[in-house]
């Protein structure tokens, strides 16, 4: 076997006439932070919850370190698990919180206090341990919670959602130090998001989940820059999208007609037949947008000029929508420091061929 | 500005208040005052303000007695439906049923069916010549009726078929406001389910726990209906002394003067919860 330590095989989840979880296959090496990504309801937290042990499969069977866990209780699996409202005990003071695992796990009175303690400092929060988790912030509620999931060190930690109770600021900063925390403490951490940002940020593996079935599996350049059909794509970000038709292969691109008669040129090329109907996808990040008349390096492909339809100042970056003159629409975000276009302004936009990705046609 | 607001919330309440003040505290001012009179031998209520009511409550045990008879019936009616409503409270809050909130109505369904008839119904099912004895009288397993009613037993069986929806909705309240991941995560950590009910739940049920039982305590100390339905004259309570001096021997006075004990000793109580728990929990189980 490989060094996974978390397989699943086939799995499914059916609740009533719901199916929630639709033939699962899954390989979470040891060690590594994978995230399952998905819009709501698309079967993430049902997912993690058989993993753990509180609800059991349809079908199928889950493996962890190789054995298989389908009847082992949950408190028996040594998992640790986080959630979105943290899930600390309200009458318990965060001593007890932290200390919980452990009274369980036949150790000593003197060496629960120091791993209590180890953990406080762990995750930054030392000296809070007799007050009760109403009297800290809702930040400091999950790394208490954190605490007390990796005091009793679990094979895996499983994350449902942990950050999205927190605001903005706070969730950046929160987003790192479970990134440091896991690569500090090498544990195989399986985390649930719904935010792209957040699973593209910390993940060495993301899984792309919809309707309860499994999309795309990858690390976040692969998910994001060669994603496998038009729902990847959207749910990872910006993106154009246009119907196209192969029309051949010129100076080794491939040449694609999109509506209205445009060619574009594109470097991602798996062998299809001349006429076949794809989609054409660019993400607004990646087109260059420059005045008119300016002139753009080392290329003379992929080459259109517009007109900026409305712009968008969102601080670190501007959004253009920019109209070609047979009326299609693009939208382009530009990370330049200045803000150069206005509306009206004539744009020259520049389509890097390859960072031209054909897709499947939507049915 | 800050005047007009000052008063509104005032008039908005007016009405309200104005029947609370005339149905419940005049009444209740009244009885107070009544306890201080005197009863002529002639069976007139003479005003005046004196003890000999009260002395006489006090003056050897039979009062007492029922009083501490009272308070005993009551924490019985407490521990038993506590235990009978724990359960149905449990299970209500787990149940993924579709059904659930019907199921909460029929809690509720006795209060629909009017008490006397309730209890009268025992008498139907539990007397001697009562469904019960007469199935077992004609299959020959008993001689002689067996004796069911007018006891103790019978007294508390009436109490906790009327006071169980309070502590059950109490309960069923706090169990529903538990973070329904506090149960997942304790066996995460290694309990079993017994432990994660031990560690986690019922300590978070136990406001709702003492709520229900101060509401059922109260109610069961002042109630006079089961007792005289269902109890023999041993089993009167205290309420239904009052009964019996104010509507048997028209002696107000000494009534009033039961009433004001019982008042006093209710209020200590619910005073003494209220200092070390907190009422708004019974405000909270009853939104
Ligand atoms: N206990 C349950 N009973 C019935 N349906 C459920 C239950 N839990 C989840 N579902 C359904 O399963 C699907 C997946 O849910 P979930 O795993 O919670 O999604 P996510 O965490 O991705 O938002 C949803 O359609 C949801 O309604
Ligand atoms: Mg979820």
């Amino acid at each position: 076997m490989n060094n996974s330590i978390v397989q699943l095989r086939n799995v499914v989840k059916r609740f009533d006439d719901v199916l929630a979880v639709e033939k699962m296959d899954l390989d979470i090496e040891e060690g590594t932070l994978v995230t399952l990504l998905g819009p709501s309801g698309c079967g993430k937290t049902t997912i993690l919850r058989m993993i753990a042990g509180l609800e059991d499969c349809s079908e199928g069977d889950i493996y962890i370190k190789g054995k298989r866990v389908n009847d082992v209780p949950v408190h028996k699996r040594n998992l640790g698990m986080i959630f979105q409202d943290y899930a600390l005990f309200p009458h318990k003071t965060i001593y007890d919180n932290v200390a919980f695992g452990l009274k369980y796990r036949d150790v000593s009175k003197a060496e629960i206090k120091k791993r209590v303690t180890r953990a406080l400092e762990t995750v930054r929060l030392p000296g809070v341990e007799f007050r009760k988790p109403a009297q800290l912030s809702g930040g400091q509620q999950q790394r208490i919670a954190l605490a007390r999931a990796i005091v009793i060190e679990p094979d895996v930690l499983l994350m449902d959602e942990p950050l999205s109770a927190l605001d903005e600021n706070l969730r950046e900063e929160m987003r790192q130090e479970v990134d440091n925390l896991q690569s500090e403490l090498g544990i195989t951490t399986i985390f649930v998001t719904h935010d792209q940002r957040e699973a593209l940020s910390m993940s060495d593996n993301i899984i792309v989940m919809k309707d309860g079935l499994k999309q795309q599996e990858g690390g976040p350049e692969e998910v994001y820059d060669a994603p496998v059909n038009h729902f990847v794509a959207d749910f990872l970000g910006h993106c154009n999208f246009y119907a196209c038709r192969i029309l051949g292969r010129e100076n080794g691109l491939l040449k694609v007609e999109v509506a209205d008669g445009k060619t574009l040129y594109s470097e991602h090329d798996e062998g299809w037949d001349v006429g076949k109907e794809l989609e054409l996808l660019v993400r607004a990040q990646k087109i260059e947008v420059v005045a008119r008349g300016d002139t753009i390096p080392d290329t003379e492909v992929n080459i259109f000029d517009g007109i900026v339809k409305s712009r968008m100042y969102m601080g670190g970056e501007a959004w253009y929508f920019v109209e070609l003159q047979d009326g299609t629409v693009v939208h382009a975000i530009s990370i330049s420091r200045e803000f150069p276009f206005r509306d009206k302004d004539a744009v020259t936009l520049h389509i890097p061929p390859r960072h031209c990705r054909l897709i499947p046609k939507e049915t | 500005m800050t005047q007009e607001k000052s008063w509104k919330p005032w008039a908005l309440l007016s009405p309200a208040l104005t029947a609370v003040f005339f149905f419940l505290v005049v009444p209740t001012l009244f009885v107070i005052v009544y306890s201080f009179w005197l009863r002529a031998p002639t069976g007139q209520d003479i005003p005046a303000f004196q003890f000999s009511n009260y002395a006489k409550f006090f003056a050897d045990m039979f009062y007492p007695g029922l009083l501490i008879r009272t308070i005993r019936v009551a924490l019985e009616a407490v521990a038993l439906s506590l235990i009978m409503g724990y359960i149905p409270a449990y299970f209500f809050s787990q149940t993924k049923s579709k059904h659930k909130n019907m199921l909460i109505i029929l809690i509720l369904l006795p209060f629909w069916v009017s008490f006397i008839i309730r209890a009268m119904s025992w008498i139907n099912i539990l007397g001697d010549t009562g469904l019960i004895n007469y199935v077992l009288l004609k299959l020959h397993i008993i001689a002689n009726p067996i004796s069911m009613l007018y006891n103790e037993g019978s007294v508390l069986m009436g109490l906790v078929q009327f006071l169980l929806p309070f502590m059950i909705l109490n309960i069923y309240v706090s169990l529903e406001g538990i973070d329904k991941n506090l149960v997942p995560a304790a066996k995460s950590l290694g309990c079993t389910e017994w432990q994660a009910f031990k560690e986690v739940t019922l300590p978070l049920s136990l406001p709702g726990v003492s709520a229900g039982s101060l509401l059922v305590f109260v109610l069961a100390a002042g109630t006079y209906l089961p007792p005289m339905i269902l109890g023999g004259p041993q089993n009167a309570m205290m309420a239904n002394m009052v009964f019996k001096r104010v509507i048997g021997t028209l002696d107000w006075p000494f009534g009033s003067a039961i009433s004001v004990i019982l008042l006093v000793l209710i209020g200590l109580i619910v005073y003494a919860y209220n200092r070390y728990l907190g009422i708004s929990q019974i405000f909270k189980s009853l939104s």
